[in-house]
């Protein structure tokens, strides 16, 4: 998948170029980039596969890189090459045994028969989806004057599918008592390219909406109304020049052009939710997981309805695919040392590209979970 | 003296016959490669296209759905990308067209003989500035400023067809009307310079016959220089149209998409068959969305060759200089 529009082109490139930056590394642009001795990186066992090699999702892009950081400088002479050439080539480049893991923004599918395909792969070991990076997506919106607007599933549901058209409209009032709300025309802006952002958006509305949606989910944006602009740049330039705009975008690219972003109401409580690393952390800890033992698959629902107050609810999650255990023994503990590394250095800094790191209580089973591969 | 030695008229005949035939392979050569590969292209194009037209269940031509997501369901058709590519394109042109004529005749005919050079270079500059600066510039600079323009235009003639509502916002800026400006500044250079060639080509006869007449200087162009350049201006025109047809990245990155069908408005949004193409590009995976999209290029290849067809006849089969 894409989250990062037409930058995509010259994806290879750039996390190539990303690559070779960090192997020259420890100084320079990261200053985030954590030290071997850090606290937390205390049993990292560098051992196995010099060099693995992954590929898949370009939504997590930012935090592979900044993990490979982490990894090189905890595991001196260790690297992974990660090349973001998007989900679906992420699963079927691991399935067919190109690289060593993948990265998804879905888990693997038991219709598509992906599964099958994994174990296969795996020598006859079942494949577990780790999701790893969390990434929430901001609704984001051009009013001026108005901050920190208050909207909740079915209200946006019906805003991105046409049935609400104008902001003064009673349904956006009602949330929004005492706020000067012009009578202004609503222009929806959305993803003109396919985008995991729009399919887990879509998600969202088709979940929380109590039926008001009515669109499906997907990669292509169903609605039917708007206009479309290219990539998570284009759409939050688009918001930045269109006044009375609304859309929904990664979070990083909300934070830098510096949109006002809606506050969520959740199914949890009448309270509107702004989207923080706290709110977000908290419905990453409260999710649920409905894969079997380690294979933890979530359940995306728990994210959209949540019943903990203060919850953040549009959460996009990345998947590592890996073997349970892995038929070339060299490629088991190197993994194992670089995924430890990323739930534990690596989550340092994160915010700053739009992650939200891994709660603890979650963290725990993911742990688990990495510990298990063999 | 006698007659020339015949050893040497013999050799020069020699080497002329040897010269003369490698270069008639050069040139037999050279002209098959370019009907060859276009006709490999083409063959391509086709063949990579058919199965996908083949699985296809909407309406190639009529239907404006692009729907290559699910391989077993494919809904695909040209009908919005046409309409897009040739509006834009055809808006481009008219603005254009005449702009570079007035250019290539005031560099030839007007302009004192030391600015012409360097005027002339200017503007062939503007075709060295790459598509992606002209997209950006076309969506962050110039759609802002046209604001007030479209909508006045849209207040106005909105009776007119083209100046409709179209089917994404005037605020946003992007429209065909945007695009068709910024794709009109882009094929100015190649039009001016081919315009501008023929002009200079002008007999000075037939000006001086003219001037002879009591012609004023606008007569003069207008008798002498502009008949005999016609078929310059159409070939320099069909160039530019060229393209403009097969401009992508500015075109990708000033176009929104809409989520409605257009009806022929220059307010409307949407794609043109090389934006189409160039959106999808990242995630061609699998070959039965991707042959989708081939198809569409095959049909904006198709319809390349038509238009210069088309623009032969119309000159006369006097294209260039003649």
């Amino acid at each position: 998948m894409k989250l990062n529009g037409f930058g995509k082109a010259f994806g290879a490139t750039v996390s190539a170029a990303a690559i070779v930056a960090v192997s020259a590394t420890g100084c320079g642009s990261d200053k985030n980039a954590p030290q071997a001795n850090q606290a937390g990186s205390s049993n990292v066992t560098c051992a196995g596969k010099k060099a693995l090699k992954a590929s898949g999702s370009t939504a997590q892009k930012n935090a592979m890189t900044r993990f490979v950081t982490a990894y090189q400088s905890a595991c001196p002479g260790f690297t992974v090459n990660y090349t973001s050439s998007g989900s679906g080539a992420g699963v079927s480049e691991f399935t067919g045994g190109v690289t060593d893991f993948g990265g998804s923004d879905s888990p693997l599918s038991a219709e598509k028969g992906e599964y099958d395909k994994a174990k296969q792969r795996c020598g006859g070991n079942d494949a577990w989806n780790l999701p790893t990076v969390f990434g929430p997506i901001a609704v984001t919106y051009n009013l001026p004057g108005v901050d920190g607007l208050a909207l909740d599933g079915p209200t946006l549901a019906k805003i991105f599918n046409g049935t609400i058209k104008n902001w003064n409209a009673p349904e956006i009032a009602a949330l929004n008592q005492g706020k000067d709300i012009p009578d202004q025309q609503i222009n929806v802006i959305f993803r003109s390219d396919e985008s995991g952002t729009t399919d887990n958006f879509q998600k969202y509305l088709d979940a929380a909406s109590q039926g008001a949606w009515g669109k499906g989910a997907g990669k292509s944006f169903s609605g039917g109304v708007g206009e479309g602009a290219q990539g998570n740049e284009g759409t939050s330039a688009a918001i930045k020049n269109t006044p009375g705009s609304i859309t929904y975008n990664e979070w990083s690219y909300a934070k830098n052009q510096g949109l006002s972003m809606a506050q969520i109401i959740t199914s949890a409580g009448p309270d509107p939710v702004p989207l923080t690393v706290e709110n977000a952390k908290k419905s990453i800890d409260a999710v649920k997981v409905k894969g079997q033992g380690n294979d933890l698959v979530l359940d995306t629902t728990s994210f959209y309805l949540p019943s903990e107050a203060g919850t953040y609810p549009i959460i996009l999650a990345t998947y590592q695919i890996v073997c349970s255990k892995y038929p070339d023994a060299d490629v088991a503990p190197a993994l194992k040392a670089f995924l430890t590394v990323a739930l534990g250095q690596g989550q340092q800094g994160l915010e700053d590209n739009g992650y939200i790191p891994v709660p603890d209580r979650f963290k725990e089973q993911l742990t688990n979970a990495v510990n298990a591969i063999s | 003296m006698s007659t020339e030695p015949p050893g040497r008229a013999g050799l020069r005949q020699g080497s002329g016959r040897w010269g003369d035939r490698i270069f008639e392979f050069l040139a037999v050569a050279a002209g098959a490669t370019i009907i060859g590969a276009i006709a490999l292209m083409g063959l391509f194009l086709l063949i990579r296209a058919m199965p996908s037209l083949q699985a296809n269940k909407a309406n190639f031509f009529l239907t404006d759905e692009f729907n290559t997501t699910d391989a077993n369901n494919l809904r695909f058709g040209i009908s919005e990308l046409f309409q897009v590519t040739v509006l834009s394109s055809i808006f481009a042109l008219v603005i254009a067209v005449p702009i570079a004529i007035g250019i290539a005749a005031f560099l030839t005919n007007y302009a004192p003989r030391r600015f012409a050079k360097p005027f002339a270079m200017l503007v062939d500059l503007l075709a060295a500035v790459p598509s992606i600066v002209f997209g950006l510039w076309g969506i962050f600079v110039l759609a802002p400023r046209l604001d007030p323009v479209a909508r006045f235009l849209n207040d106005n003639l909105g009776w007119f067809f083209l100046f409709a509502d179209g089917n994404v916002s005037l605020a946003g800026g992007g429209t065909i009307f945007t695009a068709g400006i910024v794709l009109a500044v882009m094929i100015l250079p190649i039009i001016t310079s081919v315009t501008r060639e023929v002009f200079t080509l002008t007999p000075k006869g037939h000006v001086e016959a003219a001037q002879a007449l009591g012609a004023t200087k606008w007569e003069v162009i207008r008798m002498t220089v502009f008949p005999y350049g016609r078929s310059g201006m159409i070939a320099g025109s069909m160039l530019g149209l060229g393209r403009a047809l097969g401009e992508t990245v500015a075109v990708l990155i000033i176009l929104r998409a809409a989520a409605q069908a257009g009806h022929w408005s220059l307010f409307d949004g949407g794609y043109t068959f090389a934006s189409k193409i160039a959106s999808a590009a990242a995630e061609f995976s699998a070959p039965l969305p991707t042959g989708a999209y081939i198809a569409a290029g095959f049909v904006l290849f198709a319809l390349t060759f038509v238009v210069n067809a088309l623009a032969r006849l119309a000159a006369g089969g006097r294209v260039s200089g003649g």
